[in-house]
């Protein structure tokens, strides 16, 4: 890795062992799955065979027959809830919406949709029970993409749906929740100034998040009316609001306890088991532990939508982007809201445009309800945009880094949806990515190319809480909210060592439950070592404070007289005279007792993170099979805190991207069954797929952070499938529009192209 | 009631006695029975690793094995791989690299790792990739996974007298 390091800094910027690292290797980590419980009971759920389906009667007396049955809940056993809607993350929820995905009352919108659940007293006696429930349905044809649901008469699947057309409801009923614009200048004029135009159609494939941990919700409702819940979330706050709104409780009633997270990139914020458990647990007075299997993951949570694009995009011979314009076509799945209009802010971000438009439409169609995944949105437009302009570098002969240096954002420019930059480092990824020794490195042999592109992401911040106390031994406990995905306890912990100065190892980081920490918002868009850094930043400096004061107590001179610097408190008039961080915390009992720190802030002005992505590639012409065989990964994180784990959010990122591109894919049959619900069929990449991942860290640091972080995590998935199409471009000369761009594709274009030549 | 298979079996050293139902697999046997949670499930049907175990000195997914199948044999798991004296190698390299993120997949690639390197000591890194092609990880890409096993296989050889 290169990295452009800070001064005047001891512990941001080094790599001390993660806190968790222990229990995670050893294996006594707790994961949501792990817990155990006295008198614990399992539970499963039944979901729907059809696609699409209204039904019409559910009989559940066989199953609870069963021995070993305690308890079975339909859609029934959920109380009325009124209308809301909510703020999911990175995406919004409706209440009621969410309340038919937990359990569907009238009608199954999808394969996998769940219609009941049984707590028994093993899984195998649940999943017996499920086979004895009966449900009948009356089967209706389903709608399987944006196509299909916007033909004229198509099958509805929300009866009372009307699309918001430009902010206006329309009066007929609709598969098209919502279509909203986005607009700069005059783009008919600057298609009219181009030299050159290009004009595509791209299609891409529904995808899963394919974290490695299922879901799983262990739920205790008390006699007392307090509903306790163990899961895996991404925010156990989030979960909180959830499940207190669809069981009709109040706020404080629940508590969420967060378990380790086995993985979630967006895909475990939104609620699934966590009110199925707490009603099994409420039937049966016993606590219930419900966890999926992998098929349950694919076809009952969310997936990120298939999007069909339509772009075209105009430039001038010397380079610059005249007029351009998308419209994004989104599969939300059985709800309405897909990662569109994120998609639609994120499309031309990377470019100062004159002149553009842009067009987001939310399809509802029978699949599972789209969730967020890794910079939700994003990846699907930059494949079409991106993809697009290397094309129209080819036509006007420029070097497609060149061609970002000419038309990339910088500070004051404005995107197509309207904020302003401030300062960023777009052009400083794409400098030091046309320096990297990989850029000008030679291909080495046939049938292969190189493809670069770039991407965007806004980085987000939110409401975050931390507590800090000191322990007589100089070490420092800290609770925070920020469920750790990923190394952020380390992340976060580094942050208020560096206050405090004392070593990262000195912190001792706890993630902690809804009632034992201040609200803190979900670890996603890229926001913890932002939000919950500067919580924790906030949070030593009131340890700091305070421990200033007991040092000016101790040696009785007016607090003025004392300073600190890198853990050590001294008086200004006499150097000699001084204690360490450890000295001060060895005394505190004894000189006016304990020192604790809190802070809880709401972080505004998270820093947008910008990548470039290298990539070479071989395709294999016998069987249209594309290996990467070289990947370079560049990107803006402001300030990497703990390097390690940027780069590996930056290689994981371009792992889920790369698979994106070539191999993952809901597979559908006419049914609107998916016929690849395992791992082995949903392929995702293995070790034997990827090459080593090198990584270029850039620091542009962020101003409104005190140590300039940005974020990091999610602006890694955005150009990897458009860097693979444009280097399987410049391996075998044919631009694939499809995604993926598995071998059966590829193939079937190089036969296309070899009948067209002959 | 279904009837119970009595099983005898040594798992990290230690003779283990459990009940079992004839259905139950060496996964279930060592998370349910035997609260040994740190081997994971990802998939149940031997397609992500996440349950990898080294049975009688062979790897394995724990899923797809019955536990009535471990009567007599040897089973290691995560939690019998650091010793009184510290962690193995792999855990203090994986620690070291950075090689996990969420962390659901590492007990499984620490097994894998660990069968490779009690088979080959010096390994290649494609050979590497190989004996991990069996274990996903959706969250580091590899890159640090990978170097993790090559850096405790050199660890090892700088240990061994
Ligand atoms: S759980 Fe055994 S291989 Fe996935
Ligand atoms: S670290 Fe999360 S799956 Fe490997």
């Amino acid at each position: 890795m290169t990295s452009v390091s800070g001064k005047g800094v001891q512990v941001v910027g080094t790599r001390p062992i993660r806190h968790d690292g222990m229990d995670k290797v050893t294996g006594r980590a707790l994961y949501g799955a792990d817990i155990q419980l006295p008198g614990l009971l399992y539970g499963k759920v039944l979901r729907s065979p059809h696609a699409h389906a209204r039904i019409k009667s559910i009989d559940t007396s066989r199953a609870e027959a069963l021995p070993g049955v305690r308890a079975i809940i339909t859609a029934q056993d959920m109380p009325d809830i009124t209308e809301r809607i909510g703020e999911l993350g990175e995406t919004m929820y409706n209440l009621s919406y969410l309340k038919e995905n937990v359990l569907a009352s009238r009608k199954v919108l999808y394969k996998g949709h769940a219609v009941a659940a049984v707590a028994a007293t093993s899984p195998h006696i649940a999943e017996e029970a499920l086979a004895l429930i009966r449900v009948e349905y009356e089967p209706l044809p389903p709608v399987m993409n944006v196509k299909e649901a916007m033909t004229k008469g198509a099958p509805l699947l929300h009866e009372d749906l009307v699309t918001d057309e430009l902010g206006k409801n329309g009066t007929q009923p609709s598969n098209v929740a919502k279509h909203f614009r986005f607009q700069k200048g005059d783009v008919e004029k600057g298609f009219q100034q181009a030299d050159v135009i290009v004009e595509r159609e791209l299609q891409t494939a529904t995808v899963h998040q394919g974290y490695l941990e299922p879901q799983n919700a262990t739920a205790l409702w008390g006699a007392d009316g307090n509903v306790t819940v163990w899961c895996s979330t991404q925010g156990a706050f989030m979960t909180r609001e959830q499940v207190y709104q669809l069981l009709d409780l109040s706020e404080a009633k629940v508590k969420v306890v967060p378990m380790e997270i086995g993985g979630g990139f967006g895909g475990k914020i939104s609620a699934y088991l966590e009110p199925v458990a707490a009603l099994l647990s409420r039937k049966t007075g016993r606590p219930v532990k419900v966890v999926m299997s992998r098929s349950e993951v694919f076809e009952g949570t969310g997936p990120t939508p298939a999007a069909h694009i339509k772009v075209k995009m105009g430039a001038n011979r010397a380079g610059r982007i005249t007029g351009a314009e998308i419209s994004l076509y989104y599969e939300a799945g059985a709800f309405p809201g897909s990662a569109v209009q994120a998609g639609a802010m994120c499309a031309f971000a990377c470019y100062n445009l004159e002149n553009a438009q842009v067009d987001g439409y939310d399809v509802v169609v029978n699949k599972p309800k789209s969730a967020a995944y890794r910079a939700p949105g994003a990846t699907q437009a930059a494949l079409a945009v991106e993809t697009v302009i290397d094309e129209l570098c080819e036509r006007i002969g420029m070097d497609p880094l060149e061609f970002r240096l000419v038309n990339g954002v910088k500070e004051g420019d404005r995107r197509v949806d309207g904020p302003a930059y401030r300062r960023i480092g777009y052009l400083e990824v794409v400098k030091a990515t046309r320096e990297h020794p990989h850029y000008s490195a030679p291909l080495g042999g046939p049938n292969r190319g190189r493809g670069v592109a770039t991407g965007f992401w806004f980085n987000a911040g939110g409401p975050s809480s931390c507590y800090l106390s000191v322990n007589a031994d100089g070490t420092v406990g800290m609770v925070e909210g920020s469920t750790d995905i990923g190394g952020s306890r380390v992340a976060v912990a580094m942050q208020a060592a560096e206050v405090l100065g004392i070593p990262a190892e000195a912190v001792k980081p706890v993630v902690a439950d809804t009632d034992s920490v201040g609200y803190t918002s979900v670890t996603g868009g890229s926001s913890v070592a932002f939000k919950t850094g500067l919580a924790a930043y906030e949070a030593a400096q009131d340890v700091k404070r305070q421990m200033v004061e007991r040092a000016a107590r101790i040696w009785e001179k007016p607090v003025e007289e004392v300073e600190s610097a890198n853990g050590v408190f001294h008086l200004k008039s006499d150097p000699e005279l001084k204690m360490t961080f450890k000295d001060l915390a060895a005394r505190l009992l004894t000189t006016g007792g304990p020192i604790t720190g809190r802070a809880s802030v709401n972080a505004r002005g998270a820093g947008p993170g910008f990548a470039a992505h290298i990539v070479d590639v071989e395709v294999d012409p016998e069987t249209g099979k594309t290996q990467v065989l070289r990947y370079t990964t560049v990107q803006d994180v402001g300030r990497a805190i703990h390097p390690s784990y940027v780069e590996g959010q930056m290689q994981g990122g371009a792992a889920q991207g790369v698979g994106w591109a070539l191999n993952e894919e809901y597979v559908y049959n006419k049914q609107g069954d998916m016929t690849n619900s395992t791992f082995l069929d949903y392929r995702m990449p293995t070790s034997l797929d990827l090459p080593m991942i090198d990584t270029v860290i850039v620091e542009v640091p962020n101003p409104t952070h005190p140590y300039g972080v940005r974020g990091v995590g999610e602006v890694p998935i955005v150009p990897p499938p458009a860097a693979i199409a444009n280097a399987i471009y410049g391996a075998i000369g044919i631009r694939m529009t499809t995604l993926p761009m598995s071998p059966g594709k590829v193939l079937e274009a190089l036969q296309a192209k070899g009948k067209r030549q002959r | 009631m279904l009837e119970r298979l009595r099983v005898q079996t040594l798992v990290n050293g230690e003779e283990i006695e459990f009940l079992c139902e004839p259905r139950q697999s060496l996964l279930e046997a060592l998370r349910d029975i035997l609260k040994l949670t740190g081997t994971k499930e990802g998939c149940n049907d031997g397609n992500c690793g996440a349950c990898s175990v080294i049975l009688n000195g062979r790897l394995v997914d724990s899923c797809l094995v019955l536990a009535a199948e471990v009567q007599g044999a040897t089973v290691e798991t995560v939690e019998g791989l650091a010793g009184p004296t510290g962690l193995h190698p792999l855990q203090q390299s994986f620690l070291e690299q950075a090689a996990l993120q969420c962390g659901i997949c590492t007990p499984g690639f620490l097994m894998a790792a660990k069968a490779l390197l009690d088979r080959e000591p010096h390994p290649s890194e494609a050979r590497v990739r190989l004996w991990l092609a069996g274990n996903l990880c959706r969250c580091t890409g590899y890159d640090k996974i990978v170097r993790a096993v090559l850096d405790a296989a050199d660890k090892m050889e700088v240990a061994r007298p």
